[in-house]
């Protein structure tokens, strides 16, 4: 099975008010000609789903400043003057959830679990509106899981049948989301035929992945 | 006791690094507690965490041989070192979770005698976000605080944190240039000052109330 498409394939896939998952760490890790293609498009009423908002000219930091989002749910945004602003304005919706929070909210979407108990955030202001539950004499917040329309993945190298190996600190949040969204696209700095990645070394099984486009930015 | 800004940096970053111990876990926050790296004694070795997804890290690689996909949590480019693995996002914060990181030292808006910390938002001013913040203190054995004790002539040790807080009660320590205290059932106990204060400086910038430990030291830095 060939997965392999080029940007205009995946352009049909990509539409506006869409729930997007996208890894990368400050840019590092991002599908950046899956982001330019976002902007080229035009799309509208984005809700990002990611570690953090970037910075201005880099990863999900770029389609912030460009005003395609909606929402976003992310851990940080501290290095993206875009964002507070359209934050302060109202213009963007602003979700913060603790980093190793909202990465286990994602994988929980994407495993078929109902939720996260976790002692992150217990006593703080992200407490408010969840319920509490007290287990062996400690208290834990249950976080909800997250899920997406498409998640838009960084690999390193992907084979034809969507294969995904990811390089240094690369991976972050992109073997996670591939896991929590109804269509994953890869973006691969390296494509290669099935079977040139050791088995021993992937981190996303193919069989999780719809689209692989050899990146091209 | 007047000093400027990095010379009080470099005082707290000396002084954390002596708590270090061989073979630690220690992740350092962004700004004043990367410094600590810097002033790691001879003979110990930690292993530090990066929670972008490494341990092992290293320092600012040299001329010509960065690597754009070997990064820290704060986005500059790094190494790694031959004991260090790469991870993903929920590796990285199951280890900082479930208590296998030993140390992690951050920074602080502000900083109570009951341990809580507040370093994440000033709400309707600056909102950051808590990115790895949160877990870091909720999830790390000792919980380091790494400020300079007054900001423009503001308190920032307190009774009771007025900012929204990262974590309830969590941290163990708190290093100024000033001095080392430590969060304990009894209170905050000053346990170090700095050799160009007195006790009484400390307590006059600080507004918890301190507990002056019957043995209290200058800080050997």
């Amino acid at each position: 099975m060939n997965k392999i498409v080029d940007y205009a394939g995946i352009k049909p896939l990509l539409k506006d008010g869409m729930t997007m998952m996208i890894g990368g760490f400050l840019g590092c890790g991002t599908p950046e000609g899956l982001i330019d293609l976002i902007i080229e498009l035009e799309l509208k009423e984005l809700t990002i789903i990611g570690n953090d908002t970037s910075f201005v000219d880099r990863g999900i930091g770029r389609l912030v400043a460009n005003g395609n989002v909606k929402q976003v749910i992310v851990s940080h945004i501290g290095t993206n003057p875009e964002s507070g602003k359209r934050m302060t304005e109202g213009t963007m919706a602003v979700e913060l959830s603790p980093q190793g929070t909202l990465i286990e909210r994602i994988r929980a979407g994407g495993s078929g679990l109902g939720g996260v108990i976790t002692p992150t955030g217990v006593g703080t202001i992200v407490e408010e509106g969840k319920n509490k539950i007290l287990l062996a004499g400690r208290e834990y917040l249950i976080e909800m899981p997250l899920r997406a329309d498409v998640a838009l993945v960084y690999a390193s190298t992907a084979d034809t049948f969507g294969n995904c190996y990811y390089r240094g600190t690369t991976k972050n949040f992109n073997p996670i989301i591939a896991l929590a969204a109804d269509t994953v696209i890869v973006e691969a700095e390296t494509v290669v035929a099935a079977g040139e990645i050791n088995p021993e070394v992937i981190m996303t099984p193919g069989v999780l992945v719809d689209y692989v486009v050899k990146g091209e930015y | 006791m007047a000093v400027d800004a990095n010379r009080a940096k470099e005082i707290i970053a000396k002084r954390i690094a002596m708590e270090l111990k061989d073979g630690q876990l220690v992740n350092l926050g962004i700004g004043l507690p990367t410094l600590v790296a810097n002033y790691i004694p001879d003979g110990v070795n930690v292993v530090l965490q990066s929670e972008n997804g490494m341990v092992g890290m290293g320092p600012t690689p040299e001329e010509g041989k960065e690597d754009k996909y070997i990064t820290n949590a704060g986005g500059q480019l790094v190494t790694i070192q031959p004991i260090g693995a790469f991870f993903d996002t929920a590796m990285s914060f199951s280890l900082i979770r479930g208590g296998h990181v030993d140390v992690t030292v951050l920074g602080a808006l502000e900083v109570d005698q009951e341990g809580n910390l507040s370093n994440w938002i000033i709400p309707g001013k600056l909102v950051p976000g808590m990115g790895g913040a949160m877990d870091l203190v909720t999830g790390a054995k000792k919980v380091i605080v790494a400020m300079q004790h007054t900001a423009k002539g503001e308190l920032k040790i307190k009774k009771r944190c007025e900012l929204p807080l990262t974590a309830k009660g969590q941290v163990d320590m708190i290093v100024s240039e000033l001095g080392v205290m430590a969060v304990t059932a009894e209170g905050l106990v000053l346990k170090e000052i700095h050799r160009d204060t007195t006790v009484e400086e400390v307590i006059s910038l600080t507004e918890a109330e301190l507990i002056i430990d019957d043995n209290i030291k200058v800080m050997e830095i």
